[in-house]
């Protein structure tokens, strides 16, 4: 293959050439290039192995169905598995042949990607011939339009094919239709887009390539469209079909249509001395325009007779034809090795004669296939045909046209007027009036898909005892004799042979090998390809980087970030912070130089001993008001809470109704029909669900309204010894004695001058009060809380702080000590559970038997028997040190902490039959290390409860 | 990603909307009542036809109110919303119809 830029043709700029390095090779191309054009223009044809038989490899088409030229992009940024024929050439790119896996980049990407939303009336992907006609009969009807095309210029074949159009050139009209086009304000052109998925209900996501194309882009580098249409235009024209015939992988054996877009787009001459072997007559116009480019070509056709047009055309120019034949084989040079097309076996089909031809170039076409990839991911049928020999459309879907070749129109004339008529049965079902007429313009045609022979493969001599290389799938590697292989195997669906044999799983999802695999194995198995059928299009129609579809949510922007009110505190003091959700809460608060373990022994202790407070403003917090409320609130929980008196707090369990622990939490009874529900962090807004969900399904009829308060109020709990006398400080105006202010009761309290609610309410076990102002003030209450403790040596302790001092008090936290298969009575809340209550959620289930199993696991704690070895969280408990199997499983560990006021280590756990084995040694089993360890009850500190007075 | 027609706020799409299993599945009235197989029956076991088929949605990304829908389990296809307590539509006269959209 000796390919050249030849002058007078191609739209490539040659004023601006632009520098690039291939495979460690400075080269220059022009402004217009793709990189594989570029490469053809620098003579370079061979340029890959592949990826199982390392056998060289080049390019086979000009576009997207590219099986062949893979490269990975070395500059300006890393990125791997791209198609030189669809890679824009650019100024410093710096590429290699691929064969087999890419190589990502190690840095992150510097290049922005973005999403839009989109909203319209008619998306027509494709902007040849029929999706022109199509997008200007529905602008001109006034509806919105959008436009999708992958390639850099509209027109599609009309560029590449020479006709005569209203009386000038193919890509003048294509032109003038787009610049029309673009005049319409409610219609938008993207260029540069793949449309690679189509979703229910008109949703068509694209891929705009905005800036890979320009160095130092200030636009983000690619974007996804996320378009919401009403009625779609399919028009994506055709991929030409090879043959399998020997050697058919070479480089220089090339699709027909492909050198054709070499020479009339980028003015590269594939070839010099060129065989065409075709089935059909698309093929010539590649065959005519070479060789009035200067190449020596001879036609090598598998049909007897060719039309007297066709034959005159080629007498012309000197093309020679040879009718009833085929390419059995492309040679290369023994001496070169297989790197490059030498000759072209050609045997007649009745096998009387043969030739070997010299060449350069061998052009394919065994016809064309419809592009029905994206009207089969919405849900369209396909169907053989046989006149075309390739699969088509079955039927309509509603909301989606077909226009032009991929609705296998067979020619130019018949695109123009199908395009159009597929936008006025969108524009029908819109229920509008198509507007100004559309005039199909006039033309000659040097396309027309019909007559075609069908022809997958030519069969190879019984006695051979080569290995096959007729290739179906080129970027597989897989040959016609691996089909046969499958079905030899007694596979008999496409989609079972093409897990067998990797056929069509490589990244061009077997664009060009997909129909000529059905034919072979239908052939194999004396079925017809109807019967056999092909396999699923799924989306996407082709690669989309991850990035791409991420846009900009990554890093910061991937999830919100909520914060409290006093999140900048916490940062100027040195937090350690941990994710709850998407809270941002301190961890622990550390000193200089002091681990976390250090951290969190002062801070427990500060709380035990002294006083210590807590941003606890994430607790979820639910308003729940309405004369019902109290109603709805026992058949919510477990416990009793209509007896509740105003200004009292209640824990409260709450259930599913299979009796299985949901959520628990505080109910403060601000009014007889104003109650604050309180929950845990990561639960507020499923419970907020919750109520919802019983409020609008079951019990319509209560009178109930539940809001989301969690973020109107910041909450410190003010925890220790000393808390009374900082409230008192805080707060003089409020009888904090403890009397005055019992345990689990409200106080409407203004406190440091802000009007707020005190709650006494311990997590921990000592004397605690819980203050809630409104969260604007949230901040200048915790500042005064500091200073209010400074004389009392007042610390702020943390989520891990938090969950110790509750541990050492056994409260359990739902989600973490629980699982969904936790009873309240398994945690030790029977108390909790009302038998008064003729019923709530859950009620039912407690009376099942299984709820009686002296098996069932319990909530129960654990020492190690060292007390200074930790006990892992999620370790498995077992009863005996020596592991046989199977291994009986007592339960885990679901908490796991140091304790400095029990000077050791200890955890929660679910443990079978817990209770029962207080005192009974048993085992922590966690990546092979096992730690004896002794039940316990769950309450560790302070079992009488004669701290929380204080 | 398809659009659901929401009774309060019209199509809106898939990602705002949780499904809420069968409707017409009512909290049993006296569950004390009830032996273990029927409140089994009741927290456990639901249809799972193939066809139209009766369920609970819930519009948590919009306005928030569950709605009950019949839908094509087949096609995927809404052939009616309709409010909690609204009598179950005649399913026979949707398919004949091909639904409300």
């Amino acid at each position: 293959m000796t390919a050249r830029r030849v002058e007078g043709r191609g739209s490539i700029d040659r004023s601006v050439p632009v520098s690039f390095t291939f495979a460690d090779v400075p080269l220059t191309g022009f402004a217009g290039d793709t990189l594989a054009s570029a490469l053809l223009g620098a003579g370079i044809s061979s340029f890959s192995t592949s990826v199982t038989l390392g056998r060289p490899r080049g390019i086979m088409s000009a576009g997207s169905e590219e099986p062949s030229a893979l490269v990975q992009v070395d500059a300006p940024f890393p990125e791997p598995m791209l198609l030189a024929t669809t890679l824009e050439l650019t100024e410093g790119l710096v590429a290699r042949g691929l064969g087999g896996q890419g190589r990502l980049a190690t840095a992150p990407d510097p290049a922005r990607y973005d999403a839009r939303h989109a909203h319209t009336d008619v998306v027509i992907v494709g902007a040849g011939a029929a999706g022109l006609s199509a997008a200007l009969v529905a602008a001109r009807a006034g509806v919105r339009v959008i436009l999708i095309d992958d390639d850099t210029l509209a027109g599609g074949s009309l560029l590449d094919y020479g006709e005569i159009v209203d009386g000038g050139s193919g890509a003048e009209w294509a032109a003038a239709a787009l610049a029309e086009l673009r005049s319409f304000p409610q219609a938008r052109v993207l260029l540069r887009t793949t449309a690679f998925g189509i979703y229910d209900d008109g949703f068509v996501l694209a891929l705009e390539h905005r800036s890979d194309h320009v160095a130092d882009a200030t636009t983000s580098r690619q974007r996804v469209w996320r378009i919401r249409t009403r009625e779609i235009v399919i028009a994506t024209g055709g991929y030409e079909r090879p043959i399998a015939f020997a050697n058919n992988d070479l480089p220089g054996v090339m699709l027909a249509s492909a050198a054709l877009v070499y020479l009339e787009r980028y003015g590269v001459l594939a070839g010099e001395k060129v065989v065409v072997f075709t089935t059909n007559d698309t093929a010539y116009a590649s065959a005519i325009a070479l060789a009035e480019a200067g190449a020596e070509v001879t036609v090598v056709d598998t049909r007897d007779s060719i039309s007297s047009a066709l034959e005159g055309g080629c007498r012309a120019l000197g093309v020679s034809v040879v009718l009833g034949s085929v390419v059995a084989a492309a040679n290369s040079k023994p001496a070169v090795g297989p790197v490059a097309v030498a000759s072209a076996a050609v045997v007649s089909r009745d096998g009387t004669s043969s030739v070997t031809l010299e060449c350069d170039l061998v052009l394919v076409s065994g016809g064309w296939n419809p592009v029905l990839h994206l009207f089969s991911q919405a849900k369209g049928s396909l169907v053989f045909d046989e006149s075309l020999a390739t699969f088509v459309a079955a039927g309509p879907v509603r909301g989606v046209h077909l226009a032009g070749l991929a609705a296998a129109q067979p020619d130019l004339a018949a695109s123009f007027a199908g395009g159009a008529r597929a936008a006025r049965l969108a524009l029908a079902a819109l229920g509008i009036e198509s507007g100004t007429p559309f005039v199909a313009p006039t033309s000659d045609s040097a396309f027309e898909l019909r007559p075609i022979e069908q022809l997958w493969a030519i069969p190879t001599p019984t006695d051979s005892h080569e290995p096959d290389t007729r290739f179906v799938d080129v970027q597989r590697d897989v040959t016609v004799s691996e089909l046969l292989r499958a079905t030899g195997a007694g596979l008999r669906s496409m989609e079972h042979i093409k897990r067998f044999t990797t056929l069509g799983t490589a990244l061009d999802q077997g664009k060009t090998s997909g129909v000529i695999g059905s034919g072979v194995v239908a052939e194999a198995l004396g079925a017809t390809v109807s019967e056999l059928g092909t396999t699923t299009f799924r989306p996407p129609f082709a690669p989309v980087a991850f990035g791409a579809l991420a846009g900009t949510d990554r890093a910061d922007l991937f999830d919100p970030i909520r914060v409290t009110a006093i999140h900048r505190w916490h940062v100027d003091n040195g937090a350690v912070f941990e994710d709850v959700g998407q809270w941002k809460r301190p961890w622990y608060y550390p000193h200089p130089g002091e681990s976390i373990d250090e951290a969190v022994a002062r801070e427990c202790t500060a709380a035990r001993t002294g006083v210590a407070c807590l941003d606890g403003s994430t607790l979820g917090k639910i308003d729940l008001r309405g004369a019902d409320s109290a109603v709805f609130l026992d058949l919510l929980y477990t416990n009793l809470m209509s007896s509740l008196k105003v200004g009292s707090i209640r824990y409260g369990v709450m259930c599913s109704p299979d009796g299985m622990v949901k959520d628990d939490g505080t109910v403060i009874r601000l009014d007889a029909d104003h109650f604050i529900v309180t929950t845990t962090t990561g639960n507020a807004a499923a419970i907020l669900d919750w109520m919802e969900e019983w409020l609008q399904t079951e019990w319509p009829e209560l009178r109930v309204s539940a809001t989301s308060v969690t973020e109107h109020w910041v909450t410190i709990p003010l925890v220790g010894p000393r808390s009374r006398e900082v409230l008192a400080t805080l707060a003089p105006e409020l009888d904090v004695s403890a009397d005055g202010f019992p345990f689990m009761t409200t106080r409407d309290a203004t406190i440091a001058g802000i009007p707020g609610r005190a709650d006494r309410i311990s997590f921990s076990g000592e004397l605690a009060y819980e203050l809630n102002v409104p969260a604007w003030y949230g901040l200048a209450l915790w500042r005064a809380v500091m200073e209010a403790g400074s004389s009392f040596g007042i610390t702020p302790y943390g989520t891990e702080t938090m969950h110790v001092l509750r541990a050492e008090k056994g409260y359990p936290i739902i989600g973490q000590d629980t699982d969904g298969t936790v009873t309240p009575h398994d945690l030790g809340l029977g108390w909790a559970v009302s038998k008064k209550k003729v019923d709530f959620i859950g009620k039912r289930s407690f009376a099942r038997q299984f709820n009686d199993r002296p098996d069932r696991k319990q909530f129960v704690g654990l020492l190690p028997v060292d007390p200074e070895q930790a006990i892992p969280e999620g370790a498995q408990l077992i009863d005996s040190p020596e592991i046989t199997t199977p291994m009986p499983m007592l339960g885990h560990v679901s908490s796991a902490y140091r304790s400095v006021v029990l000077e050791s280590h200890f955890a929660l756990a679910l443990v079978k039959g817990g209770r029962g084995r207080i005192g009974e040694l048993i085992y922590a089993w966690s990546e092979g290390a096992v730690t004896p360890v002794r039940v316990v009850d769950a309450v560790l500190y302070d079992p009488e409860g004669t701290r929380r007075d204080g | 990603m398809q659009l659901i027609p929401c009774p309060n706020c019209g199509q809106r799409e898939e990602i705002e909307f949780h499904y809420g299993g069968q409707a017409h599945v009512p909290y049993p009235p006296e569950p004390a009542s009830l032996t273990d197989s029927e409140w089994a029956a009741y927290l456990f076991f639901r249809d799972n036809p193939r066809g139209p088929f009766a369920e609970r949605w819930y519009h948590n990304g919009g306005c928030r109110r569950w709605f009950n829908a019949v839908r094509d389990t087949v096609s995927y296809r809404f052939l009616a919303v309709y409010r909690p307590g609204d009598p179950r539509p005649d399913v026979a006269a949707l398919l004949a119809t091909g639904g409300d959209r």
